[in-house]
């Protein structure tokens, strides 16, 4: 692994932390087993609650039968849709025109539409008790006709999921700026291709849990769970058990890892705090590893229909784009929301002057999908990425030059794009260079060119992304974007830091901690960052979308700023000192260099507690809080180079090389910046090459387990080369960016261009993902059966698609 | 993730072992446990009596024993595949088990439980078969010696009486020969979509002796007959005619990752690249 982390901006805020590389404070307790999750949680007179599932990917319920079950020693409740009186509906926080809204039941009314529809809740003095009680529920179905595939769901004889709306389709979106028609009449090359991008699975590695406790006395009920947003989650809970806000307590306690998928609010979290409050027992329930990939939201699953209008020279005129998107049975929190991400970054990093996109929504017998590490990006990176790999090949142009030439300059930023986005700032140009040199392109290429003459599969793929983070101004999302964060500190000194964020796994207990002893002149040590408790923390929005930093790191700075205003006021009273003239430093604040007009940190922070000696009008204490509102959302970007080798006579694919530069704006710990880096390309490879999930005609899920759903292991991943530029933002005064999703998005296209690229000389253009062996395979064969051998080894036929605008 | 509720025996020696098997038809032995205790909960089994044989002692042994190595059956896979006794001796057994599942499994995992369990896609399978090993088993009315060949009779079912335990495993040694096994692995469970074992004797002038053993193309793992008497006397180069036999005669199961042709595909391939590695570098010789 190399990350020399060169810079080509002068990285603004870098002090004695802010930038260094620092291992994360969340460890030591993780890696020795000794923190605590929802699944840990124990409360006195705790119920388990486990829940029936349908067995159907639609069906019409004829008869529950719960009576063997209500008898079985141990259980407390058995509740179907008819006992949920109270209980409000799943929310879905999406608004547009002709959006389709169906009712969410948290358990199943009169038809299951999707396999593992909650459809009875069992609640037993243990977890045992609950689960041999769900075995005696008896659920009597009627099967009705099951719709999977959207384009057949889209035709007139299909079966409907909602009869009451005439049709499947959930909703119909259009994105459209320039001419294309002209586009299309100048062009002397239309490219097209049909993409298709897999329903994954996000597979945090801890499964969803929540622990739910009402104390009718207090009227207090206090919810852990295992979420990306306690505050949302909070409000989200309080409407649909019908109390008020101030009565609801969201503790997110160590939270496994998310990728999106605890950005929602699901039946269970409804469900399980109803009963709570109507056994006045503490419930929990915590999701099996099958259910997890049941029945917590999906990623992805949409078919890509791309077209590019091209100039022989390369120039790029315009882009037509239809995209079906399978939303599942119902809307989940933001279930519409993500394919919008798609088409407003489906022109990527390039001037596209005409651009034409039309979004269709599907209802099918699925899970739902949602925000999966990335949410809508890489879709849209996969999109324009691999479009742009075909259009290289058709013009018979180097990829990379290709690219190149149809990049803005970095004086064009802020950078208005066919989307009709504002791209902050941006040197494509150079992180693209310098990715080609760390791979040492033209020595691929060659290598390429004696692998083909050998009859060898070598390929190098390039992906130049960019993606949208630091979501986001609250015009543009459907819960408000800010953040909030409140820095404290203590009389001892010691700064206690509350975030809106909600870290579960990306280490901002650490990078926030930084931040803030950088700014007061402290250690890291010193500072104790607080997050996931809505009783503690001012609300706040959540972790996701790359936003913790960029947004509540952003927060807290300014929190800081009114901090270090109010420490100035002070020191310069009891230093008789000018409030411009105190400098806070190395663990002392007064005059620099004069040890007479200097006092420790400790002293000056207490005298703003004991308040003894203060200036008129000084409020005493040191507390500041700050709801940060970005202006823009940031656009981090970067190159991915991926060379592999594709085993002609099985199918497999291995990766020989993969360089990853990236520009996340300024870094504040390039250890954490790595590791996001790395799980994100980890996972975006993944897509590419193993991950799906495969439902068979009756939509049972083929890969319901992970003996079947393909994560990827150590082994499965290669080394990776990576480093950086930094290109600060000007949205932020850190001018961070956000990381968390730009391995996900970058490194799924370059694999699937690498290994098309390998397998060029057979004409192949397109593979679906993930590239399965046999998948590759059988491409293979069809296409040495279509090709003399001779022609094979020395040709590149160009990509099928029509010469001439149609 | 929860088991139904079952009983949990823990005997201290085979004869108690065998008592409590004996007593009660729906036990199910305990040997690991890493395909077991997986199916328990998700209630795919529901045994009424676990008797767990991790307590026996005595059944956990890599013996050189003049002919054969012996290897007791609760021989870990992880003690399997280090053992420098096999690795000198008979190295495809412990190549084998380096190619199970990952470190944890390999670490509880044993080559008795395994036997037992007979997956169509498990590893030792392959390597059983090319080695013709014997497999020892005991019951209350004695001793029986299985010969490889006789062992797997259809997917998850072996030549086992219900009242009998596998207490060892006889592998013969392998001196002087190429010994290979090349596997596939399936990227989500681990287990062999084909795995080939090959024991050759001879060069590349001529092949003198051949075994091959195919895992995971079928119901059970079977012996490549077809081509190994495509090759007996004859020079390397009849290989890649040769291994176009791999799966004559077998059904092959297909799967969303695998489909049948697939299998029967990479078993040619693979059992052709096995061979050529193990005549040409002689490993394990």
């Amino acid at each position: 692994m190399a990350s020399n982390g060169k810079t080509n901006g002068k990285a603004k805020g870098n002090g004695q932390w802010v930038g260094k590389k620092f291992k994360r404070k969340e460890d030591p307790r993780l890696v020795r087993g000794i923190s605590h999750y929802t699944d840990d949680i124990k409360v006195p007179r705790l119920a388990y609650c486990v829940f029936v599932r349908s067995p159907h990917a639609h069906a019409r319920i004829v008869s529950i039968d719960t009576e063997a079950a209500r008898n079985h020693p141990g259980v407390l409740a058995v509740v179907t849709a008819a006992d949920l009186e109270g209980l409000g509906m799943i929310p879905c926080a999406m608004q547009m025109p002709d959006l389709k809204i169906p009712s969410h039941p948290a358990l199943a009314k009169e038809r299951v539409r999707y396999l593992g529809e909650p459809v009875v809740a069992v609640v037993a003095e243990d977890a045992y008790a609950a689960r041999d009680a769900a075995e005696l529920v008896v659920v009597e179905y009627e099967a009705l006709p099951v719709v999977l595939d959207m384009e057949k769901a889209l035709e007139k004889e299909s079966s409907l999921i909602y009869p009451e709306f005439g049709t499947n389709k959930a909703f119909t979106h259009a994105m459209k700026s320039g001419d294309i028609d002209a586009a299309y009449k100048k062009a002397d090359r239309v490219v097209k291709i049909r993409l298709l991008n897999q329903r994954v699975a996000p597979t945090a590695m801890e499964p969803r849990s929540i622990v739910a406790e009402y104390l009718p006395g207090e009227n207090r009920l206090t919810i852990w769970a295992s979420t990306q947003i306690p505050h949302l989650l909070k409000t989200q809970v309080a409407i649909m058990v019908c109390l008020p806000e101030t009565a609801v307590r969201v503790i997110a306690p160590e939270v496994g890892g998310g990728f999106g998928s605890k950005l929602n609010v699901y039946a269970e979290d409804g469900v399980v705090p109803w009963l709570a409050m109507k056994l006045g027992r503490p419930v929990k329930w915590t999701e099996t590893r099958r259910e997890s990939l049941m029945v917590t939201i999906h990623g992805r699953d949409t078919i890509n229909y791309l077209e590019l209008a091209l100039k022989k020279d390369g120039t790029i005129l315009g882009l037509r784009a239809k995209i079906l998107a399978d939303m599942g049975a119902y809307h989940q929190l933001l279930t519409p929301l993500i394919p919008q991400l798609t088409a407003l970054m489906l022109p990527g990093c390039y001037k596209i002057p005409a651009f034409d996109c039309e979004i269709i929504g599907v209802f099918t017998n699925k899970m739902s999908t949602d925000a999966y590490r990335g949410a809508g990006r890489p879709e849209a990176a996969y999109d324009i990425e691999r479009l742009m790999d075909c259009a290289a090949r058709e013009l018979n142009q180097d990829p990379a030059k290709f690219r190149s030439k149809n990049f803005p300059q970095p004086k064009e930023f802020p950078f208005t794009t066919a989307a009709g986005l504002l791209y902050d700032s941006a040197n494509y140009q150079q992180s693209l260079k310098r990715a080609l040199q760390l791979a040492g392109y033209d020595k691929l290429r060659e290598k390429q060119k004696a692998a083909w003459k050998q009859g060898r599969y070598f390929g190098i793929g390039v992906s130049t992304y960019v993606e949208i983070c630091a979501i986001g101004p609250s015009a543009a999302t459907p819960a408000g974007g800010w953040e909030s964060g409140t820095v404290r500190i203590e009389p001892t000194g010691k700064v206690t830091v509350l975030t809106g964020a909600s870290p579960h796994g990306q280490g901002q207990e650490t990078t926030f901690a930084q931040l803030v002893a950088d700014q007061f002149g402290i250690t890291p040590d010193d500072v104790t960052v607080i997050h996931g408790d809505t009783l503690a923390v001012p609300y706040g929005i959540g972790t996701f979308g790359s936003r913790g930093t960029a947004v509540g790191g952003t927060a807290i700075y300014f929190a800081v700023q009114k901090l270090k205003t109010k420490i100035a006021a002070l020191a310069a009273h009891l230093l008789s000192a000018k409030p411009v003239d105190i400098v806070i430093a190395n663990g002392r604040v007064g005059l620099k260099g004069n040890s007479k007009k200097s006092m420790s940190w400790g002293e000056l922070v207490l005298a703003a507690y004991t308040a003894r000696n203060i200036p008129p009008g000084f409020e005493p204490g040191m507390e500041a809080t700050h709801f940060f509102e970005p202006s823009n959302f940031t656009f981090p970007f970067g190159t991915h180079v991926a060379a592999v080798e594709v085993d002609a006579e099985t199918g497999e694919t291995k990766i020989e090389k993969y360089v990853a530069v990236d520009d996340c704006g300024n870094v504040i710990n390039p250890l954490l910046v790595d590791g996001q880096v790395q799980g994100g390309i980890a996972q975006g490879l993944s897509q590419a090459l193993y991950e799906e999930l495969v439902y068979n005609e009756d939509g049972q899920l083929l890969t319901g387990s992970l003996m079947d759903y393909a994560l990827p292991k150590a082994a499965h991943i290669p080394e990776f080369i990576l480093d950086r530029t930094v290109t600060p933002t000007p949205v932020n005064p850190m001018g961070v960016k956000g990381v968390g999703e730009a391995g996900t998005i970058a490194s799924t296209p370059c694999i699937v261009n690498a290994v098309c690229d390998a397998l060029a000389p057979l004409g192949i253009t397109n593979i679906d993902m993930p590239l399965k062996p046999e998948r590759v395979w059988r491409a293979i064969t069809a296409a040495q059966a279509n090709i003399p051998v001779a022609a094979q080894l020395t040709s590149k036929p160009g990509a099928r698609s029509s010469r001439r605008p149609a | 993730m929860i088991p139904a509720a079952f009983d949990y025996e823990s005997p201290k020696t085979l004869n108690e072992a065998l008592s409590l098997l004996a007593s009660r038809e729906d036990a199910k032995l305990l040997a690991g446990g890493h395909s077991l205790l997986p199916a328990m909960k998700l209630r795919l089994a529901s045994p009424a009596l676990l008797i767990d044989l991790g307590r026996i002692a005595g059944l956990d042994y890599i013996r050189d024993s003049g002919e054969t190595i012996n290897i007791g059956a609760l021989t870990t896979h992880a003690t399997v595949a280090s053992s420098s006794l096999l690795l000198s001796a008979s190295p495809l057994l412990a190549q084998a088990a380096s190619n199970i599942g990952d470190i944890q499994v390999r670490n509880r995992g044993t080559i008795g439980g395994s036997l037992a369990q007979a997956h169509p896609s498990a590893d030792y399978p392959a390597s059983i078969l090319a080695l013709d090993a014997h497999i020892v088993a005991f019951s209350q009315s004695g001793e029986r010696v299985i010969p490889a060949r006789a062992f797997f009779t259809g997917m998850f079912t072996t030549a086992l009486r219900p009242d009998e335990i596998i207490t060892e495993i006889r592998v013969p040694k392998t001196t002087g020969a190429g010994a290979v096994y090349k596997k596939f692995h399936h990227p989500a469970s681990g287990y062999a979509v084909v795995g080939v074992a090959v024991v050759v004797r001879g060069n590349s002038a001529k092949i003198e002796d051949v075994s091959i053993g195919i895992t995971g193309v079928g119901e059970i793992a079977y012996r490549a007959a077809a081509v190994e008497d495509a090759l007996r006397g004859k020079p390397a180069s009849a290989i890649a005619q040769a291994a176009k036999h791999a799966a004559d005669k077998v059904e092959a199961l297909g799967d969303n990752y695998a489909s049948a042709e697939y299998r029967r595909h990479l078993a040619e391939v693979y059992t052709r690249r096995a061979l050529q590695e193990a005549l040409s570098s002689k490993r394990g010789k």
